[in-house]
């Protein structure tokens, strides 16, 4: 059970940091090839955002708000602020949840569709295009200031817990990463751009 | 001599041996570890030794499988663990497939409002629902509550989640990640975790498991080129009990065949008689059966060990036959000082040795007491054997090769070897000195080091330990009570206190049967704070208002509730088929007087894996509530009873010496006779364990044993040696002390080439000690003078 969930909160967590600090590219064109260039430049850095929840449990949506943290090239921290504080670090492969005191550790190699997303998100960080595409087939669209790249789940295993994801940015920042899970359920998280 | 007094002999003898042997036919023979308990052992001792002989710990097989690849492995372990499944051997055999770990979570989700701590009435309040609901919509908005949602409506109250974050060990192994089973974090080597019925003590049915596991593998990895690339590897105590009883049976039985071989080549070289040689067994055999005999009539018992080394230590009956049979040749010789002088010097030479082992058998070891007993009958058997036994039935004509002109060279020898014995008092002194130098690391105090099981089994089983997480249990807590439900009551009167412990860190966690298996009035309690559905729906409509979740949709929740009430009392019985059910078990356990529970402590992650088990002690005991839990160290206990043993056989052998002193002053009635005696023995046993100090090696209690053993067969060379005019022993005496150390040193010397250690503790104790004891006692027993007969014929 464990390994099925795991997979899309993970993608959600790195797909948003993935897009952090991204160096702005003044190039009129806009192309896939461009955005992994993007990508691959990847340094790192601190975003807040807010993501709400659509569960079709629910007659309103989940509302939780925070702080990302990118360290490249193999550490995400999610500080979730409201409701509860909690944090969650993906360091390396160690998963690590901080909820009310208590501390629960996770080794991906444990989950391994788990890993194989991680590997997947590891290939979006580092702009590998090659690595990415074994999973999902990407698709390019609208402009470079404000582009959308779906990402679909050719893996069967990933495609059992995700529908697809989309990352919305505008030239070299995500603004959102939305994903549709294959219960119907669904997540928005918007991310403000960086501080600078 | 007659010939009837012959017959008589050998029929008195032949009767005796024919009763000996009729007794041990009815003796009883054990491997039981118990001989390590002191017969009168205090509640932790008599725990200690439970827990050795069958608590669950001594009943985990640990298994790495190693070689091929990944693939291989995981195959191959997967195929084990189903062919094994169904054995009876095996009350558990766990992979870390998902199957058993389902099973598990299935039986939490059912039961858990009468598990979960959290069920009180206040819990199922409209406050306490709403309370409840809250935190779940909060865990439902954070990463973690995606494995959350999908039991949302059938447990809106995170009952389960209560439950996991309980179990939470955190220390599962790793698992591969193509095929689900635990591997090491290397992932060279698939592991598995086998719990076998039968307890660690019951080696053959230890064996027997192994055997089942060695034979799931075979069949697993099939044959062909790639199967013989896989190994298997296991490891834990009953595996560690196999493999030395095995190891010590077959190291014993090398050495025996080998250190035979050697004694009587040797002695046929001398005697060369083959009759002779027969009868020269007779005084060992027949002290052997003696020695079993009297330890059978003394302790009911006779401990394999017993038998392994009593054998060994009587190998001092050989030199009785060679000092007879060189003696009785050569009749013609006029020496009738010498041969009047023999049966004296023989029988407080005896006296002696008898004296060292009643020190081993005052001990409070029982492995100990045996071998002493063993020793003493056997020596006094030997010794009568020899002495009105074989004369009789020695040939009229009985003749030895004449030994004459290698005593004579050894008398010359001897004298030399007189002028240097400052070079024993100087070797004396150093070695006493280095002895005081390393007086403080000298005895090794940890029962470890009496461990039969090599260095490289123990790193190995290491590994596997780390690597699986497995318990290495060492602190424990122990409750009793009168019955099953007794003992949850009391265990669950404690849990607060345990838990103040783990909050102020003296302790990282606890576990308890009542984690899974409350007692009968917590059950009730539990379910009677379950509302009836009617008001259960009520209260749950009020506690919803305003929230996300609507009350209409948490329909499962009252089906669930209701089914909860329906369902029968937790019973061990009852959870049979989940490895649950086996964490139970290993924690109560049915005693004489009713039954107990071990609650195994884990020590704070400080790096020092201690637990400060005085303060433990202090709170638990800040009660009075009935029976006072005990807290045990395990290791401090073991440690603590094997060092009372070495301190006590320590006392026993200065006792030993003492008395040995006493008889010698009363037989010599001369103390620097005394001296002279005593002097050789001391010098040899002092460079011996310096000798081992400088070595580095620390003394065992078999060291202790071995020292016991130098002083008894050597007080044998002294007491030839040394006469009150200074003079030298005659030739032929000299040559039988000669053949006699020989033998000693066949017997012994081989010992220390053994991998046991206690075995090697004492061939590098004994056969080293024996030719210095010889040596010694020739360059001080003599005052440079030679023998008069042979001065004589020097001249």
């Amino acid at each position: 059970m464990i390994r099925y969930l795991l997979a899309p909160l993970l993608l959600a967590l790195a797909t948003a940091l993935s897009a952090l600090a991204l160096p702005a590219q003044a190039t009129a064109a806009w192309d896939l090839g461009q955005l992994m260039q993007a990508l691959a430049g990847n340094g790192g850095g601190r975003v807040r955002f807010t993501e709400t929840r659509h569960l079709a449990l629910l007659d309103a949506p989940l509302v939780a708000t925070g702080e990302l943290v990118y360290v490249a090239p193999a550490r995400l921290e999610r500080h979730t602020e409201t409701p509860v504080r909690e944090t969650m670090v993906l360091d390396g492969d160690t998963l690590s949840l901080d909820r009310e005191g208590r501390s629960h550790t996770l080794k991906l190699r444990d989950y391994p569709e788990a890993a194989a997303l991680i590997e997947s998100i590891r290939a979006t960080l580092a702009g590998d295009r090659k690595t990415l595409e074994r999973t999902y087939a990407l698709s390019l669209s609208g402009s470079a200031t404000q582009w959308a790249l779906d990402l679909l789940p050719s893996d069967p295993a990933v495609a059992k817990v995700v529908l697809r994801i989309r990352v919305t940015g505008n030239r070299g920042m995500v603004r959102g990463v939305e994903i549709q899970q294959a219960d119907g359920d669904r997540s928005v998280m918007r991310i403000e751009p960086p501080a600078r | 001599m007659t010939r009837r007094y012959r017959l008589a002999a050998f029929a008195i003898w032949l009767a005796l041996v024919a009763v000996l042997a009729g007794i041990i036919a009815r003796s009883q023979f054990t491997a039981d570890m118990s001989v390590f308990l002191p017969r009168n052992p205090t509640p932790e001792q008599r725990l200690l030794v439970d827990q050795l002989r069958d608590g669950m710990v001594s009943r985990l097989i640990l298994v790495g499988i190693s070689g091929g690849d990944a693939d291989q492995r995981a195959k191959v372990s997967q195929s084990m663990a189903g062919r094994l499944h169904g054995d009876t051997r095996f009350a558990s055999v766990n992979n870390g497939e998902a199957g058993h770990l389902a099973a598990d979570q299935r039986w939490l989700f059912d039961n858990r409002y009468l598990l979960s701590p959290a069920v009180t009435p206040e819990h199922f309040s409209v406050d306490g629902l709403r309370a409840a609901l809250r935190d779940t919509l909060d865990l439902l908005a954070s990463p973690a509550g995606m494995l959350a949602k999908p039991l949302v409506t059938r447990d809106p109250t995170g009952e389960l989640m209560t439950l996991l974050q309980q179990l939470d060990a955190g220390s599962q192994p790793a698992r591969d990640p193509a095929h689900g089973v635990w591997v090491t974090r290397d992932g060279k080597t698939a592991l598995m975790l086998a719990l076998t019925r039968a307890t660690g003590a019951d080696i053959d049915a230890q064996e027997a498991a192994m055997g089942a596991l060695t034979a799931a593998f075979d069949a697993a990895r099939g044959s062909g080129a790639e199967a013989a690339a896989l190994r298997l590897e296991m490891t834990g105590p009953g595996v560690f009990a196999v493999e030395s009883r095995a190891t010590i049976k077959r190291e014993v039985e090398r050495i025996a065949a080998l250190g035979t071989a050697l004694v009587i080549g040797f002695l046929l070289l001398i005697y060369r008689s083959l009759p002779v040689l027969l009868l020269g067994m007779l005084p060992v055999v027949s002290g052997a059966l003696a020695g079993i005999v009297a330890v059978s009539l003394g302790f009911g018992v006779v401990h394999g060990l017993t038998l392994g080394f009593g054998t060994t230590l009587i190998g001092e009956a050989v030199d009785y036959a060679i000092y007879l049979f060189v003696q009785s040749s050569n009749r013609q010789d006029d020496d009738a000082a010498e041969r009047s002088a023999f049966w004296p010097t023989i029988r407080l030479g005896l006296l002696t040795s008898v004296a060292g082992f009643v020190a081993l058998l005052a001990s409070g070891f029982p492995g100990l007491a045996q071998l002493g007993l063993y020793s003493i009958a056997g020596l006094i058997t030997a010794v009568l054997v020899t002495r009105f036994l074989l004369p009789a039935l020695l040939p009229a004509d009985f003749r030895l090769r004449d030994v004459t002109p290698l005593g004579r060279r050894l008398a010359a020898l001897a004298a030399a070897a007189g002028r240097l014995r400052w070079l024993v008092v100087v070797l004396a002194a150093a070695s006493a000195a280095v002895v005081a130098a390393k007086h403080d690391g000298l005895w090794n105090s940890e029962l470890l080091a009496l461990s039969p099981v090599p260095a490289s089994a123990q790193a190995l089983d290491m590994r596997l330990r780390t690597e699986m997480g497995a318990p290495d249990v060492r602190y424990l807590v122990v409750v009793d009570g009168i019955d099953t439900d007794a003992t949850l009551r009391a265990v669950e009167a404690l849990a607060p206190r345990l838990d103040a412990l783990r909050a102020e860190g003296v302790i990282a966690a606890w576990d308890g049967p009542t984690r899974y298996l409350p007692s009968l009035a917590t059950q009730q309690a539990r379910r009677a704070s379950l509302p009836p559905r009617a008001e259960l729906a009520r209260r749950l409509e009020a506690a919803t208002a305003g929230l996300p979740l609507r009350a209409e949709r948490l329909t499962p929740f009252l089906d669930e509730v209701d089914a909860a009430r329906e369902r029968p009392p937790l019973t061990l019985q009852g959870m049979t088929g989940t490895s649950l059910a086996l964490a139970v078990e290993a924690m109560l356990i049915h005693t004489g007087h009713g039954v107990r529970a071990l609650l195994p402590l884990r020590a704070p992650e400080d790096g020092s894996d201690l637990i400060d088990a005085t303060r433990v002690r202090a709170a638990l005991a800040a009660t009075g509530d009935g029976a006072q839990p005990l807290v045990l160290d395990l290791k401090q206990e073991s440690d603590a009873l094997y060092a009372g043993y070495l301190d006590e056989a320590i006392t026993l052998s200065l006792g030993g010496v003492a008395a040995v002193i006493v008889l010698l002053l009363v037989f010599l009635r001369s103390p620097v006779q005394v001296l002279r005696v005593i002097l050789p023995l001391a010098a040899a046993v002092l460079v011996v364990t310096a000798g081992l100090a400088l070595a580095g090696k620390q003394l065992i209690l078999l060291h202790l044993v071995g020292m016991l053993l130098i002083v008894a067969v050597g007080s044998n060379y002294t007491l030839f040696f040394i006469r009150a005019d200074g003079s030298l022993p005659g030739p032929r005496t000299l040559a039988s002390l000669l053949f006699a150390n020989l033998t000693t040193v066949c017997g012994f010397g081989l010992l220390a080439f053994s991998d046991v250690p206690v075995l090697q503790a004492i061939g590098i104790t004994v056969g080293p000690g024996a030719v210095l004891a010889l040596v010694f006692s020739a360059m001080l027993g003599t005052h440079g003078r030679r023998h008069p007969a042979l001065a004589e014929t020097a001249a």
